[in-house]
C-alpha cells in the first residue's frame, strides 16, 4: 500500500529489456535541457543511441487554425508566441507576407525601425542561445554574462514598445511608434561595448577543454543531410551552404547595408557555435549602419493605403472619412486581394516563412507557418543515432530550437 | 427564423459584406516573362501534364496532376537544381470542390528562385510520399495527415505528430470548429476517468485545471495538510506552518528601507 509522505524510487522513465540489452530512455518532455517541451524516445545500447524518436506537440496551440478565425491585424500578437525569444522577427515575417499580398510599400523610417528591431531581436536570440547552451554544457558564468547583455537589449525594446518578450512591435504597413529619444544613444552605448562582451564569452569558451570535447566533431550534419531536412539559418551555413535570405533575397534595407555571411563546412556543434558568435558581430555592424540611416528620414511610419491601413491618429481624430475607414478596418478587418503568397525571412533561427492563401475575405483562408525549428527538431531522428547521452544535450543546444515555433 | 449556418465550413465569416464588393486579385503573370522559370516549366512540360502555370508575387506556381507529384519533384530536384523543399501542406477545399489542394514550396539556391507545385486530390484519395527525395517531408506529411487526414502512401511512419495519437478528427479541416468538437471537450475526462464519468463530472466541471478542495488524494492546501485519503468534507484540522528560520530569514533581517538607494539609470 502506498504510504503518505514516503518517497519511493519510481522507474517510470526507464524500461529494461533483458533479451537484447536495449534500453529505452525517455528524455523529456520536462527536461531542463530539452529547451521546451521536447520528448525524445531514445533506444540505447549502453550509453550509445541506436534510434531516436523526437515527439512533439506538447505546446500545440493551433495557431494556423486560430489564424483562419482572426482578422489579419488580430493575428499579429499571436505570432509573438511562436519564437518567443525573438518575437519581432515573427511579427515582421507576418507583416511582410501580408504587405506583399496587398502590394504595399512601407515608408523608409518604418523600414529603418524594423531593421533595428530585427537585428536587436537577432542579438537577443543569439545571446539567449549562447546562455542556455553554455548552461546546459555546464558553463554557468557565460549564462550570467550573456543574460546581462540580453537584459540590456530587452530594456531597449521595452523603451520602444513597452513589452520585453512578446513585442507585437510591428504592424502591417509599418510600425506603430517612432523611436524614443534615448533609443539611439542607448543602442550605440550597447554596441560599443558588445565586442568586448563577445570577446569575454569567447575567452571563456573557445579553448575551454570541456567545451571543445562537448562541441568538436559532435553532431556533424553533412551538406546533403542539411538540404534534405530543410535546414536553414545557422544549421545550414555551418554545413557548408552559403545561404542567407537577407543576402540572397534581400528584403527591407538589407541590400543597402554591408555585412558578411559567415559560414563553415565542418557541420559540427563547434562550427555552429562559431557562426552564432560571428553573426552577433555582423548584427552589430548592421545596427551601426542602420542607426545612421535613421537621421534624415521623413516621419511617416505607416503606409498610405486607406483601403487596408488605418490613417494616422491625427487624421482619425480630425477627419470624418478617416474615422469611418478606421472603424471599418477595426471591426471588419482589411480584405486583401484573392491570391496566395509565400514569403520567407531570415529569422534568428532560420527561414521563417508565411504562406497565406486569401480568398478576398477578412480572414485568411489558409495560413501556413513555416517555422525553421520544426525541421531542426526533425533532423534529430537522423542526427542522434551513434551519439552518446551527453551529446544529446549539446546537439539540442546547438540546433537552437524553440518549442513555441515547433508546435505552433 | 434561425439564420442558416453552413455545416461544411464552420470557420468565422465576415458579418457584413457590401453587395457590390468585388474582391481584387493578386496579379498573375505569364511564365514567359522570366527566362529561368520558362526553362523549368519546359522541363516539366516535356514529361508531365501541366494544368496551369503562372507567376504570382515573384514565384512560379505550377499545377500538376496529383499522381505525378513524386516524379515532378524528382525532376526538379535532380535536373532543375531545386534542392530544398521549404514547406508543404494542404488546403481544405472540401466545402466548394470536395478536394484537398496540396502544395510543395521548392527552393533553388543556385538560381535563387522559389516555385510552388500544386495538385488536387479527392477527400478519400491518398498521395504519394516524397520522403525519399526530401527527408523533411517525413514530418511535413505527418503534420498534413494529422491536421487534414490526408493519407500519404509509402510513408515510413504515418502517425499523428502534433495531436495525441488517439485523437479523433482533423483540426485544420473547415468542418472542425475552432473551439473543438465534442470529443475534444471530453478528451481528458474520457481518458482519465472513462466515458461513464461524463455524466458524473458534468460539462461545468470538465475543466482539467479545476481543483477540488475536498480531494485529499491529489491536492492539499498549505497549512492544512492531512494524511492521505482523509475525509475532510467536515473541515480539516490546522497544521501550523513552521519555518526553519525561527528568527526570520537572516539575509533580509538587516534590510532598512530608509537606507536603500533608488538607481536612476536602470541600465547600469
Amino acid at each position: 500500500m502506498q504510504q503518505a509522505n514516503r518517497l519511493r524510487p519510481f522507474f517510470e522513465n526507464i524500461t529494461f529489456d533483458r533479451v537484447d540489452n536495449e534500453m529505452i530512455l525517455n528524455f523529456g518532455p520536462q527536461h531542463p535541457s530539452s529547451h521546451g517541451q521536447l520528448r525524445l524516445m531514445l533506444h540505447m545500447q549502453q550509453e550509445q543511441i541506436t534510434k531516436a524518436h523526437p515527439d512533439i506537440g506538447y505546446l500545440h496551440r493551433g495557431m494556423e487554425k486560430m489564424a483562419e478565425n482572426m482578422i489579419y491585424n488580430e493575428f499579429m500578437p499571436t505570432t509573438d508566441r511562436m519564437d518567443y525569444i525573438a518575437s519581432s522577427s515573427n511579427n515582421y515575417g507576418f507583416a511582410l507576407a501580408v504587405e506583399k499580398l496587398i502590394g504595399l510599400e512601407v515608408p523608409r523610417r518604418a523600414k529603418v525601425i524594423r531593421m533595428l528591431l530585427l537585428e536587436v531581436n537577432r542579438l537577443m536570440s543569439h545571446l539567449f542561445w549562447l546562455a542556455t547552451t553554455a548552461l546546459d554544457i555546464g558553463a554557468m558564468t557565460v549564462f550570467l554574462y550573456a543574460f546581462r547583455e540580453r537584459e540590456y537589449l530587452m530594456d531597449l525594446v521595452e523603451d520602444y514598445c513597452g513589452a520585453r518578450l512578446t513585442h507585437a512591435a510591428i504592424r502591417i504597413g509599418g510600425v506603430p511608434l517612432d523611436l524614443p529619444d534615448n533609443f539611439m544613444t542607448d543602442l550605440r552605448k550597447f554596441l560599443d561595448k558588445l565586442p568586448e562582451n563577445i570577446k569575454d564569452y569567447e575567452d571563456l569558451l573557445d579553448k575551454n577543454r570541456v567545451w571543445l570535447m562537448r562541441m568538436e566533431n559532435v553532431g556533424v550534419i553533412s551538406k546533403e543531410m542539411a538540404l534534405s531536412w530543410g535546414c536553414s539559418g545557422v544549421m545550414l551555413r555551418a554545413s557548408g551552404v552559403e545561404w542567407d535570405i537577407r543576402k540572397e533575397e534581400p528584403y527591407e534595407l538589407y541590400d543597402e547595408v554591408e555585412f558578411n555571411v559567415p559560414d563553415s563546412d565542418k557541420g559540427d556543434n563547434y562550427a555552429r557555435y562559431k557562426l552564432y558568435m560571428a553573426e552577433m558581430r555582423e548584427s552589430a555592424k548592421i545596427l551601426y549602419q542602420v542607426a545612421d540611416m535613421y537621421e534624415g528620414t521623413s516621419p511617416e511610419l505607416m503606409a498610405h493605403a486607406p483601403q487596408y491601413i488605418s490613417a494616422p491618429k491625427l487624421e482619425i481624430m480630425t477627419q470624418n472619412y478617416a474615422l469611418m475607414q478606421h472603424f471599418v478596418l477595426v471591426t471588419q478587418g482589411m480584405r486583401p486581394p484573392v491570391g496566395e503568397v509565400y514569403i520567407p525571412t531570415e529569422s534568428p533561427k532560420g527561414e521563417l516563412g508565411f504562406y497565406i492563401n486569401s480568398q478576398g475575405g477578412p480572414y485568411p483562408y489558409r495560413l501556413k507557418l513555416r517555422a525553421p525549428s520544426f525541421w531542426h527538431t526533425g533532423i534529430l531522428t537522423d542526427l542522434l543515432p551513434g551519439h552518446y547521452i551527453p551529446d544529446v544535450v549539446s546537439i539540442i543546444g546547438t540546433t537552437n530550437i524553440v518549442f513555441g515555433e515547433v508546435d505552433r | 427564423m434561425r439564420a442558416y449556418t453552413p455545416k461544411d465550413n464552420v470557420q468565422k465569416k465576415s458579418y457584413y459584406t457590401d453587395r457590390f464588393w468585388v474582391a481584387p486579385q493578386v496579379a498573375k503573370f505569364d511564365v514567359s516573362q522570366d527566362t529561368v522559370f520558362t526553362a523549368d516549366l519546359d522541363a516539366i512540360k516535356a514529361k508531365f501534364d501541366v494544368l496551369d502555370a503562372y507567376i504570382q508575387v515573384d514565384q512560379m506556381v505550377v499545377v500538376i496532376n496529383a499522381n505525378d507529384n513524386y516524379a515532378v519533384l524528382e525532376l526538379l530536384k535532380n535536373e532543375c537544381e531545386y534542392t530544398q523543399l521549404s514547406e508543404m501542406s494542404a488546403i481544405d477545399w472540401l466545402a466548394t470542390e470536395g478536394k484537398f489542394e496540396i502544395f510543395y514550396q521548392m527552393l533553388s539556391m543556385a538560381k535563387r528562385k522559389r516555385l510552388r507545385i500544386k495538385c488536387k486530390i479527392d477527400e478519400k484519395e491518398a498521395i504519394q510520399s516524397v520522403e525519399k527525395l526530401f527527408r523533411c517531408a517525413d514530418w511535413s506529411e505527418r503534420e498534413m495527415y494529422d491536421m487534414f487526414g490526408v493519407v500519404v502512401n509509402n510513408h515510413p511512419c504515418m502517425k499523428r505528430i502534433l495531436m495525441p495519437e488517439d485523437w479523433e478528427g482533423f483540426p485544420l479541416r473547415k468542418t472542425y470548429p475552432l473551439q473543438g468538437d465534442e470529443f475534444a471537450a471530453w478528451y481528458e475526462v474520457d481518458k482519465i476517468f472513462g466515458k461513464e464519468a461524463r455524466e458524473i463530472i458534468g460539462p461545468e466541471n470538465r475543466d482539467p485545471a479545476r481543483i477540488d478542495r475536498y480531494d485529499t488524494k491529489r491536492f492539499s492546501r498549505l497549512g492544512h495538510e492531512v494524511p492521505f485519503g482523509t475525509d475532510i468534507s467536515q473541515g480539516e484540522p490546522d497544521t501550523p506552518l513552521v519555518y526553519q528560520e525561527q528568527e526570520g530569514v537572516f539575509m533580509v533581517d538587516k534590510f532598512d528601507a530608509q537606507k536603500s538607494v533608488v538607481i536612476s539609470d536602470r541600465h547600469r
